[in-house]
């Protein structure tokens, strides 16, 4: 697909931390910050469908909940169609906070715990029409049977309750809930990562195809590489709350320079018998973000660590064109054939 | 099978809930041999569970072992006493649960934990046995194992809690480990160096393991023989390099083709239509038959036989010898 370059969203230098407190009758005591996320920038091109992977704790959720605002960052701008949203979110009036909803929506990990289990199919598609009211209430009912066929339901579906759904049907109800209020980039956090695997292609190629037809932004999350190589245009990759590379997924799978991203490229196992990969494995654990290593935070446990890596922090430069790194010793681009792609 | 140390022919294990009787494991053979490692492949509710949980005789309320045999170094499990019983679980067949956070005691100390499971097959003192506690811990690889051994499950991460989980199945010394999905809680990167680490023992100790999961990169990696499930019943089973390279029943190439792979790019992925059936009501003839691309009338008509065509090659499907099905692994 070829990709226009207008830029829908941008990301400059966004900042979320959390504080924590000593646990207290009276008195609380601040103890620190998590730093779940430490100025992250980015930016996602109209059409396009932007990948952020990292491990559990690596601040991907949070960026997403800021980008729409549902958690207020701590510092730093997001511009969504040039307009700086913490602004209107902060100062403007009702009507534009809510005209800048409609055209944001989320697509949230786990359609078990994100539909009112009270409500029928019915009432939770058209309950973003009935906030939004931007369209008349008559055509309401046509809507939602309009939305249910988009996503592959089928009309009696409407009237029954989310605990009669397989997950990956409530995953489907999810997406037209979101699709209601026709939105120009729709944030999908983890969208198959709790459905059996037999079931996630159908809903990857859904979101594939809702994309071409009509023409959606996505900020896609997860864990998961093999799905991020499948469905995303570019990606980047986290690591406690940083971003340590950013590529077009072809480069970034075939050259990934970051010692991070080469060792989580390794870490999947292929399902291939004859392939024996070479696996890079990582001493020790994600260290907690509370207290984050100095400098480069992934140093303590990277195999390419040199002096220089626990004293001062890289910046994400450009690298080759298109492929932004922050690494002071990348992985050298002719090793890259020993692991999985 | 010459070597075989368990054999698990036609079980079935039936859960009689008030909705109905839910056949959870229906018809299930496998073997394991010798030193092996088996990998039970299949999505959520296709019996994986049931079937390690059947081996122990540990299946949940109102779940029952109704028919079949279960063998275990030639003695038949579903015949012993309890007493008996007892004595194989933990000693003879260990146990690695899929979540550590919740199987782990959080009242007690690691030590206490290990030294529990040891003190109870070997006739040995507490200190000997926290000793020994000590050794697993390193064994398992875990650093600094005199200060982990007096620390509660909430002071450990994720992936050390299930690496004290390995040692807490190593204890006994058993010879077959049924590892329940011991990877699936945890990071990549994490799931990683317990891979490494379960492989590494596996050579070590020659233990025989099952492995139950369903991921079949994990498969791939880690195993030599697979038995593929579907909604408790058996698809088929054969060598690693076998059932990747030839897949015998649609849905191994199902299961194969339509998960995104790194190496395969974008193209559009091969669906598997509709969901995993109900076992309550499961559908007539063969289980796969709604959602299969090569299903006949004689797929709904008829439960097929569980074939033998080669050695320990098993597949359920009435046209396993028509169908040519293309795996995406052999091109």
């Amino acid at each position: 697909m070829t990709l226009t370059a207008e830029t829908v969203l941008e990301v400059r230098e966004l900042t979320k931390h959390f504080p924590v407190y000593e646990k207290g009758v009276i008195l609380k005591r601040k103890l620190g910050d998590v730093h779940a996320v430490d100025q992250v920038s980015f930016d996602i091109k109209k059409n396009e469908t932007f990948g952020l992977v990292g491990e559990s704790g690596c601040g991907k959720t949070t960026i997403a909940k800021c980008m729409l605002y549902l958690e207020p960052p701590t510092s730093g701008e997001i511009l969504f169609n040039e307009k700086n949203i913490t602004e209107i979110f902060k100062k403007a009036r009702k009507d534009q906070v809510l005209a800048l909803r409609r055209q944001m929506q989320y697509i949230f990990q786990n359609p078990y715990s994100s539909l009112d289990p009270r409500m029928t199919v019915a009432d939770i598609i058209m309950e973003p029409l009935e906030v939004h009211k931007h369209i008349p209430r008559n055509q309401w009912q046509d809507r939602m049977y309009e939305l249910l066929r988009m996503v592959g339901l089928e009309d009696y579906h409407a009237e029954r309750y989310p605990h009669e759904f397989s997950g990956g049907q409530r995953q489907r109800v999810c997406i037209a809930r979101a699709l209601a209020v026709d939105p120009q980039f729709i944030a999908a956090d983890e969208p198959v990562a709790s459905l059996d695997v037999s079931v996630r292609a159908q809903i990857l190629n859904l979101l594939q195809e809702l994309q071409q037809k009509l023409g959606i932004t996505y900020l896609y999350i997860s864990h998961d590489l093999s799905t991020v190589r499948h469905i995303c245009h570019r990606v980047a990759v986290m690591y406690l709350g940083k971003i340590v590379e950013i590529a077009e997924t072809d480069e970034l799978f075939e050259n990934p320079l970051h010692p991070y991203t080469v060792a989580l490229l390794s870490a999947i196992p292929v399902p291939d018998p004859k392939k024996k990969t070479h696996r890079i494995i990582l001493p020790g654990e994600v260290p907690s973000p509370v207290n984050p290593p100095p400098a480069c935070r992934f140093h303590p446990r990277c195999p390419r660590r040199i002096d220089i890596c626990s004293k001062v922090e890289p910046s994400l430069l450009e690298a080759r064109p298109g492929h932004w790194l922050a690494c002071h010793n990348p992985w050298p681009s002719k090793s890259t054939a020993s692991y999985n792609v | 099978m010459p070597d075989s140390l368990l054999h698990v022919q036609n079980l079935r294990t039936y859960f009689f809930t008030y909705a109905g009787i839910v056949k959870a494991v229906d018809d299930i053979s496998l073997d394991v041999g010798r030193g092996e490692t088996l990998g039970v492949v299949g999505e959520s509710g296709s019996g994986k569970t049931v079937t390690a949980q059947s081996v122990l005789r540990i299946v949940p309320s109102p779940g029952k072992i109704v028919g079949g045999t279960i063998e275990f170094e030639g003695k038949s499990l579903l015949k012993l006493r309890e007493k008996e019983m007892r004595r194989i679980r933990g000693k003879e067949i260990a146990y690695v649960p899929q979540d550590p956070t919740t199987t782990l005691d959080p009242v007690y100390r690691v030590g206490e934990q290990l030294s529990e499971v040891i003190m109870r097959h070997h006739n040995i003192s507490k200190r000997d046995a926290l000793a020994k506690s000590t050794d697993l811990l390193r064994n398992v690889e875990i650093p600094d194992p005199e200060i982990r051994i007096n620390q509660y499950p909430h002071e450990l991460s994720g992936g050390t809690k299930q690496r004290v989980a390995i040692a807490r199945a190593l204890a006994g010394d058993p010879t077959l480990i049924l590892a329940d999905e011991p990877t699936t809680a945890l990071d990549v990167t994490i799931q990683a160096q317990i891979l490494d680490l379960l492989k590494e023992l596996k050579n070590r100790l020659n233990v025989a393991m099952v492995l139950i999961t369903h991921d079949m990169g994990i498969v791939a990696d880690v195993c030599d023989r697979v038995t593929v499930l579907y909604a408790g019943q058996v698809c088929e089973s054969g060598t690693v390099e076998q059932v990747f390279e030839k897949p015998k029943h649609p849905y191994t190439q199902a299961l194969l083709t339509s998960v995104p792979n790194l190496a395969l790019r974008k193209q559009k992925l091969l669906v598997i239509p509709g969901n995993v059936p109900n076992l309550i009501e499961p559908p007539s003839g063969c289980r796969f038959n709604p959602r299969c691309p090569h299903a006949q009338q004689i797929c709904i008509d008829r439960v097929p036989e569980l074939e033998q065509i080669g050695e320990g090659r098993l597949v359920h499907c009435h046209r396993w010898k028509e169908l040519d099905l293309k795996s995406p692994v052999a091109s």
